[in-house]
C-alpha cells in the first residue's frame, strides 16, 4: 500500500468509494423526475423530486421542528436499549443458563408486529417520549444483545488459556479479552440496529404523537400532500445515513488496529 | 537440590479415551527439556494440567519438591499460536502478564521496555501485532512469557506456525537467548531437529495414549550454533527411528 499525502489522489480515492453510490442514486432520481414530468401524472399522486425538494425547503422550519423529537426519541431509545443489552449480555456471559431462559422471550418479542404493538404502547404510556423510547428499544435491543453475546464467544481460546495460566480471574478475562473481542460484532450490530431505531421511532410517532416525523407524515398524507410525506421521508433517510456514518466514525476511533488488519489482508 | 518439576505416572482420560497413560518425567533447574511426539499425542494436555486448565488426573506432580497445588503459579506459558491481542500495542501485549499480576500498566511498561532491544523489537513498542512479521510476533510472545519472572517456562510448539526459514532463524535465536539466560524450559514440539538443537534432554512420546518411549540426553556442547552437525544428525536419525517405528521387536 502506498501512502500519499497530496490532496488530489485522496479526493480521487474518495470519489472511487462514493462515486458508484452517487451514480445509482442520481440515475434513480433523474428517471423519477423525467417520468413525473413526461407522463403528466398529478403531483398529488406522484410529485417530482424537484417539487419535493422545493417544498422541503419551503417547509424547512416545520420539518426541523418535527425532526428534533424523532432524533431524540431515536437516540434516547437506542441508548437505553444499548445499556440494557450490554448489562444482560454480561450477565448471560457469566451465567450461561440465563441465555436459554431469556432468549426465547426475546425472540418472541421480535415477532410482535409493530403495527399491533405500537398503538398499545401509546395507549399505555401516553403521547410523550416514553412509548417512543420503548418501541425503539424493542426493535434494537435483541440484535444488539445477540451481537454482544456472540462477540464474547468469538474470543480466541489461546488468549483465554493464556490469561488463565497467568492467574487472571474470570472478571479479568472478561475485561481483558472477551470485551475487546466483541467489538467487531458490537459495531456490526450497531450499524444494523441504528437503521431499525429510526424506523422504530417514526413508527411510534405514526401511532400517536404530538410532534415528530412520523406524525408529520401522517398529517401530510391526510392532507393529500405526498410531496410533504416524501420530504419527511427524505429527512428520515438523511438522519439514518448520518447516524450510520457516525457509527462508522466511532468504530474507526475505537478500533484503530482494525484498519491495519484490513490493510494487511488486502 | 530438588528437581524443579517432576511428573510421576501422570494419567488423564477424557470420557473413555486415554490421553496420557502414565507419564513420568522431570526437569532440573536451569535445564532445557523437550517433549517430542506426534501430533495429537496429548502433549498440550500435559501443559493444560500444569497451568491448571484441567481438573482431575491420576499420578502426582511435584514442583521444587512439593505438590504442584502448593506452588503459586510457577509457570509462564507460551501458547501454540502467539495469542497476541490484536487490540493491544506490542508493549502492552508484552506487559500483559505483569498487569495480570497486579502491576499498574505504567510500571509494567517500564519493566518490559528495556528488553525490547534484546528481543529484536526496538522501535515497535507502539505498533499493533498486525504490523509485525511472524518471527517478531513470536519474539513478542516470548518476551511476554519471560518477563513474568516465573520459575519455569512452558513453550507449546512456539515456532510451529512459522515458515521454514523464519523457524530456523528463531530456533538459533532461542538457543542464543537460552545460553545467555539459562531459563528452566519445558518445550513441546514435533520437530525432531528443533528438539535436538535446543534441548539438554528429550522425552519421546508415543501416539495416543501417550507414554514415554524414550528419554534421550543430548550431549552436544554449548553454545550451539549449527543446526545440522553430524552428531546432531545421528541423534535425529535415532529419534526418528523410535517415532516412526515404535515397536523395538519389529525393528530389523
Amino acid at each position: 500500500m502506498s501512502q500519499s499525502f497530496s490532496a488530489a489522489p485522496r479526493i480521487a480515492a474518495l470519489f472511487a468509494k462514493i462515486g458508484p453510490a452517487l451514480l445509482s442514486v442520481g440515475t434513480l432520481v433523474l428517471a423519477w423526475e423525467l417520468y413525473a414530468r413526461i407522463s403528466g401524472i398529478s403531483p398529488t399522486t406522484l410529485p417530482a423530486p424537484s417539487r419535493i425538494l422545493a417544498q422541503a425547503i419551503q417547509q424547512r422550519q416545520a420539518l426541523f421542528d418535527n425532526t428534533v423529537p424523532t432524533t431524540s426519541a431515536t437516540l434516547v431509545g437506542f441508548a437505553c436499549s444499548l445499556a440494557v443489552a450490554f448489562l444482560l449480555s454480561v450477565l448471560i456471559d457469566f451465567f450461561k443458563p440465563l441465555r436459554r431462559a431469556l432468549f426465547p422471550v426475546f425472540i418472541i418479542s421480535q415477532t410482535l408486529p409493530l403495527v399491533a404493538i405500537a398503538p398499545l404502547v401509546i395507549l399505555w404510556f401516553g403521547f410523550g417520549l416514553t412509548p417512543k423510547i420503548m418501541l425503539v428499544a424493542l426493535v434494537t435491543f435483541f440484535p444488539m444483545l445477540v451481537a454482544l453475546v456472540q462477540g464474547y464467544e468469538s474470543t480466541d481460546r489461546d488468549i483465554s488459556a493464556l490469561l488463565s495460566s497467568m492467574g487472571a480471574s474470570r472478571m479479568r478475562i472478561f475485561l481483558l479479552a472477551r470485551l475487546p473481542s466483541s467489538l467487531p460484532y458490537f459495531f456490526a450490530g450497531l450499524r444494523i440496529s441504528i437503521t431499525y431505531a429510526v424506523v422504530g421511532a417514526i413508527f411510534a410517532e405514526y401511532a400517536g404523537a404530538a410532534k415528530g416525523l412520523g406524525i408529520y407524515m401522517l398529517n401530510a398524507k391526510n392532507n393529500f400532500r405526498p410531496d410533504l410525506v416524501l420530504a419527511a421521508v427524505l429527512i428520515s433517510a438523511l438522519l439514518t445515513l448520518a447516524l450510520f456514518a457516525a457509527t462508522v466514525l466511532i468504530q474507526r476511533a475505537a478500533m484503530p488496529w482494525e484498519r491495519l488488519d484490513a490493510a494487511r489482508k488486502s | 537440590m530438588s528437581r524443579r518439576l517432576e511428573l510421576r505416572q501422570v494419567s488423564k482420560r477424557f470420557g473413555d479415551i486415554d490421553v496420557l497413560a502414565g507419564i513420568t518425567l522431570h526437569v532440573e533447574p536451569g535445564e532445557f527439556v523437550s517433549i517430542l511426539g506426534p501430533s495429537g499425542a496429548g502433549k498440550s494436555t500435559i501443559f493444560k494440567l500444569l497451568t491448571g486448565g484441567l481438573e482431575g488426573y491420576g499420578g502426582g506432580v511435584d514442583f521444587d519438591g512439593r505438590p504442584l497445588a502448593d506452588a503459586r503459579r510457577p509457570f509462564a506459558f507460551m501458547p501454540q499460536h502467539d495469542a497476541l491481542m490484536p487490540w493491544r500495542t506490542v508493549i502492552d501485549n508484552t506487559a500483559l502478564g505483569l498487569e495480570v499480576q497486579g502491576m499498574s500498566r505504567k510500571a509494567a511498561r517500564d519493566k518490559v521496555a528495556p528488553l525490547f532491544g534484546e528481543f529484536g523489537l526496538a522501535g515497535f513498542e507502539q505498533r499493533y501485532p498486525a504490523q509485525l512479521s511472524g518471527g517478531m510476533r513470536q519474539r513478542a510472545a516470548l518476551l511476554r512469557t519471560v518477563v513474568q519472572d516465573r520459575a519455569m517456562l512452558l513453550l507449546d510448539e512456539p515456532f510451529g506456525a512459522l515458515d521454514a526459514l523464519t523457524r530456523t532463524g528463531m530456533q538459533r535465536w532461542l538457543a542464543m537467548m537460552w545460553d545467555r539466560h539459562r531459563w528452566t524450559v519445558l518445550l513441546i514440539t514435533h520437530d525432531v531437529r528443533e528438539a535436538v538443537f535446543l534441548s539438554d534432554r528429550i522425552y519421546v512420546l508415543s501416539s495416543r495414549p501417550a507414554r514415554v518411549l524414550r528419554e534421550i540426553a543430548i550431549p552436544l556442547p554449548r553454545p550451539r550454533t549449527d543446526l545440522v552437525s553430524p552428531e546432531a544428525s545421528a541423534i535425529e536419525a535415532d529419534i526418528l527411528d523410535t517415532l516412526l517405528d515404535p515397536q523395538p521387536a519389529q525393528r530389523t
